[in-house]
């Protein structure tokens, strides 16, 4: 896929929805209108865009705690996501599964996931089934610096380089796990070492730059369609909020300086600032996008205001699948 | 879907999971089999044997020792819409993997509001009395069904275990299959063509009229030894093996207990804790006007499982056991 005006338009609003959704979800959160825990993914967006952008329609992705943007990058569908993050009927999972597992199957969103490390064995088994059945499918993987701390992550990678499965790790350096620095959970500094143990190829990428992560995405894509195994992606990104919630400054574990120096180097700016100085956009152009993205969000939370809770009824719903045409 | 039983002969328990297993790959091509050396070497206890070379490496994966990624493999591969049979050799190891088993496989479904199903069946060794000591020994059924969305799964003759695992396999829901270690090479008569037992349908494993003995996996076999022992003295129990202990198959029970009046539950597991106290629980919940007597539990102690055979003999509940606790029951 060469990278077109159309491309670097459609990365930009991916990026921008994520954020737009994300800030309304962050208010509707402060409001008390979303129920639970929410991880926001403010700072971050120019992974998911970068690289779901890539994604051919039947590639799989999966994601972590942190996972709107992902599922918006992947063309979610607002008003449900945003009616599943205030626990509505309407919402992608009827209300059972709230902001840590949302999940559009359709879109091949193989869920966002309440255990951190614990989307990646999943994604290889996506992938283990785009081998098995040889259909050229590629399973990508976002997760945190974080869950390369954990058992799972290594079980998953060495399984996926082993048996060769068409997988894409892509690793969201945040520099931190919750609230904790990433220099003290882990004496290397690029994560991406650790998939040389496992014999993937691997790359670091700017994670503040959508263009670099999409071609570092399609490279990974292609060796996966080539049959030639996972590749790991690590892109150095920052996370604007706190771990959990909307606090930006003010933290203990981090200084204001370190916030506002990430900020300077703002993925969505740095994008339209590459959109006009191209020619591919104007100012006023990109104006009418984020109206349009935010009449979209505004739509959204409209949505899930208006719509009804789960009915206590359901609740025993789908707790097991029933064979064809029988009912508990 | 029920065997005639004309062409019935007779098969090993283990055996007959394989002919089971064999037969489901047979009609469905995205059935695979996935785990530590179930593939060329075809399984530790040869559960798997011949699997490879009749369907190929393709379908009969060897896997790292990776107990999650093995689990979330099959996760993964049965979202989007494969049969993954992955084994996890011990039942042991199933604690290895819990977190792909209990956070992710068995609350899937439900966390995304139905929009996703899991054909995974997870098959592994159980039980105790090979001196395996207390890694490789485990009972950890009740850990398994406490968990909402797990279907167990643990059959005590071939003829079951062909069945059940048949279903399990076409089942769109996680199942762990238990296999008791003890009983691999156990015979009876199983048909040659494919059959289902339902899951969640206990069976009535010898009728009798005086007290019920609730069992499962290998302790029906006892059970039975215990019931045919205490005929003699004129005690006529009927056993019923449960033969999914998640669905639990409570009215079957309830139904032998209002004939009997008198009922003891029979597991391999520790007693304590384990599933004849939730057995127990239901009974006296739906049937305590027709006890005459408490509910009686025979299990393990509350120990780990010991290595010598001189303390692992005592440590497993036998037929002697069993039948004291009938006694027990009848005196009361």
């Amino acid at each position: 896929m060469p990278l077109t005006d159309e491309l670097l338009r459609d990365i930009h609003r991916r990026m921008v929805r994520i954020r737009l959704f994300e800030q309304a979800a962050g208010r509707l959160f402060e409001g008390s209108k979303i129920p639970g825990f929410i991880h926001l993914y403010v700072g971050q967006e120019a992974v998911a865009a970068g690289v779901c952008v890539a994604l051919g329609p039947g590639d799989q992705i999966s994601s972590t705690h942190r996972g709107h943007g992902h599922l918006v990058a992947r063309g979610g569908d607002l008003r449900r996501m945003m009616a599943e993050l205030m626990g509505k009927a309407t919402g992608y999972c009827h209300g059972k599964g709230g902001s840590m597992h949302i999940c559009d199957l359709d879109l091949n969103m193989l869920g966002a996931n309440g255990i951190v490390g614990g989307g990646v064995p999943i994604a290889v088994g996506a992938g283990f089934a785009n081998a098995y059945r040889s259909d050229g499918r590629v399973s990508v993987v976002f997760f945190g610096d974080g869950a390369t701390n954990i058992g799972a992550f290594h079980e998953a990678a060495n399984m996926a380089a082993a048996l060769r499965l068409p997988v894409v790790f892509v690793c969201e350096n945040n520099e931190y796990a919750e609230y904790t620095r990433r220099d003290q959970t882990m004496a290397i500094t690029d994560v991406v070492e650790r998939a040389a143990a496992y014999g993937m190829p691997g790359s670091i990428v700017d994670g503040m730059d959508a263009v670099a992560i999409y071609e570092a995405a399609i490279e990974g894509l292609e060796r996966a369609r080539r049959g030639e195994g996972p590749t790991f992606v690590e892109c150095k990104t920052y996370r604007y909020y706190n771990h959990h919630g909307v606090q930006t400054l003010g933290a203990k574990y981090r200084s204001d300086e370190e916030v506002e120096s990430a900020r300077q180097r703002d993925a969505i700016d740095r994008h339209e600032k590459r959109l006009i100085e191209g020619g591919v956009m104007t100012a006023e152009g990109l104006q009418v996008v984020r109206e349009q993205i935010q009449a979209e969000v505004d739509d959204a939370v409209q949505f899930g205001e208006d719509s009804p809770m789960p009915d206590p009824s359901t609740l025993l719903d789908d707790v097991y699948s029933l064979p064809k045409g029988e009912v508990l | 879907m029920t065997p005639t039983g004309a062409d019935t002969r007779e098969l090993t328990y283990l055996g007959a999971f394989n002919e089971g297993l064999r037969q489901v790959m047979r009609e469905d091509s995205d059935v695979f089999v996935a785990g530590e050396d179930v593939g060329v070497a075809g399984g530790v206890f040869g559960a798997y044997a011949g699997i490879a070379d009749e369907f190929g490496e393709r379908r009969a994966v060897d896997t790292p020792i990776s107990e999650q990624a093995i689990v979330g493999l099959g996760i993964g591969a049965a979202v989007v819409g494969l049969r993954p049979v992955v084994d996890l050799m011990f039942m042991d190891f199933v604690l290895v993997a819990m977190d792909q088993i209990a956070n992710q496989a068995a609350k899937l479904k439900y966390m995304f509001g139905g929009t996703a199903q899991l054909p995974l069946t997870i098959v592994t060794a159980g039980g105790a009395g090979l001196s395996a000591a207390a890694q490789h020994s485990q009972s950890l059924e009740a850990i398994l069904g406490h968990i909402p969305g797990l279907k167990v799964v643990m059959p005590s003759t071939p003829y079951d275990m062909k069945g059940l695992t048949v279903s399990c396999l076409r089942d769109n829901n996680p199942t762990v299959l238990v296999i008791h270690k003890r009983m691999f090479g156990h015979k009876g008569g199983v048909p040659e063509e494919i059959y289902e037992v339902p899951l969640g349908v206990a069976r009535v494993a010898r009728p009798g009229s005086d007290v019920t003995i609730v069992s499962y996996s290998r302790m029906t076999d006892e059970s039975l030894k215990a019931a045919e022992l205490l005929s003699n003295d004129g005690v006529e129990c009927e056993v019923i093996d449960l033969r999914t202990v998640s669905p639990l198959d409570i009215d079957t029970v309830v139904q032998s207990v209002m004939k009997t009046s008198r009922v003891i539950v029979v597991h391999e597991a520790v007693r304590f804790g384990g599933l004849g106290a939730e057995i127990a629980a239901q009974i006296q919940e739906l049937a305590f006007d027709h006890l005459d007597a408490s509910v009686g539990r025979v299990g393990a102690p509350y120990s780990p499982v010991p290595f010598s055979p001189a303390l692992e003999s005592c440590y497993v509940p036998d037929a002697e056991q069993i039948m004291l606790a009938v006694r027990k029951t009848i005196e009361s």
